[in-house]
Parts: structure tokens; C-alpha cells; sequence
């Protein structure tokens, strides 16, 4: 079956899109109130604001000679839904534990998203991107960084 | 060294199905992509070389010219076609199933050491938005 197949194949990668909706506002607590203004501008604001998030993970491995496949992608939005996107869809993120003690910029969630799926069994992570509006995007990887 | 992607389309129709498999595993693994009555997608297809920029013509490759070969090679081949039925290398007997890994890999196959005066450096294939794969060859 596809987990005792042979991994012998040529090595692609994979990548699947996901979307979350979450609040943020960037606060350092090393800098003054006026630094913070200066440094982060109107992301500052104490309010907080949001964005729909586009995040893009890719995985990569040998295609299993037997599905044709890097790894089950059932099993991959399986693991999204719970660890992804259940932890911080429709959430404010200055409010979870993994950003207590680091401002939640787009650069933090990335690396942030990167570390929950290294705990993905199925196939190895070799990229995350994500696109915070249309303009911005911020990518994070340990392998294909020159790509 | 500059990198450049040119962008095609394609519509095929597909199904995954592992000879060597009973029905019953072959339904288990690939659920409704399994229906050998097939479905289809239209794929988008990104090819990607590396070069030199040349001092003549600033170009790293004539666009026209990869825009035909990716024609010839590839659209022409898979488009409104059955790529199980229809094309040779995801043929039952080649074992290769169509996934959108294997695609990506097959065009490489058919690309590769084709486009004068650059490398081929990535394929990517999209099978949907959400969903694509990426191929660099053997490395």
C-alpha cells in the first residue's frame, strides 16, 4: 500500500494552497509607544486589523512508484485542518501561545507554520509562502531557498 | 544567469488506478479519482529555463520559439485528450499513474534538452488553484 511502496522514484514536490482569516497587530514590547508608531506604522493599531491569509505548503519526496504520489493529499489536508487551520482560522493571533512572546508578523507565522508541519508525517516540508494581501508575500525554507 | 517561465494550458481527462491492485485497494488509495469513467481538469502548465541573457538580443530564449516547442511537445499531445487512453507514457502498462506529480515529471521528459541556448530549470503543473506540483529533474 502507499506506505510500504517503494520510495525509490524521482523527487518532486507538492505544494497545496489553504485560507485563513486572522487578526493581528504588530507590538514589540522592547520598544517604546513611539517607536512601535514609527516601526510598524498602522499596523500598530491597538485595535488590531486582519487579513486573508493564502498559505502555500509544499512538500517534497520521492513519487511513490506504486500511487504516483509524493504523499496522500488526503492525509496532508487532514493534518491542515487540524493543526492549520483550527488553530488559527477566525482567531486574533497576538492572542495564542505561539505569538506570546513574538509579534505576529507575516515573517513569524511563517516560520511558525513551517515548525507545525516539520511534525507531518507524510512527506517531508519543504517550503511554506504566504500571501498576507495580494502585494505581500513571505516564504520560509530550510531546502529549496534559492528557488 | 536569469530565470524565465512561460505559461500554457491544458484540459485532460484522467483517472489513478494501480494494475497491480484489487479494486477494493485501488479505492481505498485514490477514493473518486479512482471512477474509471475518468474526470477531467484544466491544467496549467509553468515552464521555467535558465540562461544566459544573450548580449545581442537580450534574450535568454526566443519566447516564440519555447512557446512552439511546449506547443509541439506537450499541449498539442495532452490537450482534449484522455491522458490514460490517449497518451503513451501514463498507458496502463507504463505504471506511471497521471497524478499531477507524474505529469509534471513526463513533461519534463518531453522538454527536457530541447530548448536551444537554455536549460530546462522547473516544470509546474497545476492541477487546480489550491493544488500543483513542481519537478527540477534528477537532482
Amino acid at each position: 500500500m502507499a506506505g510500504t511502496a517503494l520510495n525509490t522514484g524521482p523527487r518532486a514536490y507538492l505544494t497545496r494552497r489553504y485560507r485563513l482569516s486572522a487578526s493581528h497587530r504588530l507590538h514589540a514590547e522592547a520598544y517604546s509607544q513611539e517607536e512601535n508608531r514609527t516601526v510598524y506604522g498602522k499596523c500598530n493599531n491597538p485595535h488590531g486589523h486582519g487579513h486573508n491569509y493564502g498559505i502555500e505548503v509544499t512538500v517534497g519526496g520521492p513519487v511513490n512508484a506504486k500511487t504516483g504520489m509524493v504523499c496522500d493529499l488526503g492525509e496532508l489536508d487532514e493534518f491542515a485542518q487540524k493543526h492549520l487551520l483550527q488553530q488559527f482560522d477566525k482567531r486574533n493571533l497576538n492572542t495564542l501561545d505561539e505569538f506570546d512572546e513574538l509579534v505576529p508578523t507575516t515573517e513569524n507565522f511563517t516560520r511558525e507554520v513551517y515548525r507545525i508541519f516539520q511534525g507531518f508525517r507524510g512527506a517531508r516540508i519543504v517550503r511554506v509562502r504566504i500571501e498576507e494581501t495580494g502585494n505581500n508575500s513571505f516564504e520560509y525554507s530550510e531546502e529549496l531557498g534559492k528557488d | 544567469m536569469i530565470l524565465l517561465t512561460r505559461k500554457a494550458e491544458f484540459s485532460s481527462a484522467h483517472y489513478y488506478w494501480n494494475e497491480a491492485w484489487t479494486e477494493e485497494q485501488n479505492l481505498r488509495v485514490f477514493g473518486r479519482c479512482a471512477n474509471k469513467n475518468g474526470h477531467g481538469h484544466n491544467y496549467t502548465l509553468e515552464v521555467t529555463v535558465a540562461g544566459d541573457v544573450d548580449p545581442v538580443s537580450g534574450f535568454v530564449v526566443d519566447l516564440k520559439e519555447l512557446k512552439e516547442i511546449v506547443q509541439r511537445d506537450v499541449v498539442s499531445v495532452y490537450d482534449h485528450r484522455h491522458l490514460n487512453l490517449e497518451v503513451p507514457e501514463f498507458a496502463a502498462s507504463s505504471g506511471m499513474i497521471p497524478t499531477t506529480e507524474n505529469i509534471a515529471i513526463a513533461i519534463w521528459r518531453r522538454l527536457e534538452g530541447k530548448i536551444p541556448g537554455a536549460k530546462l530549470h522547473r516544470v509546474r503543473v497545476y492541477e487546480m488553484d489550491d493544488l500543483f506540483a513542481d519537478y527540477y529533474g534528477e537532482r
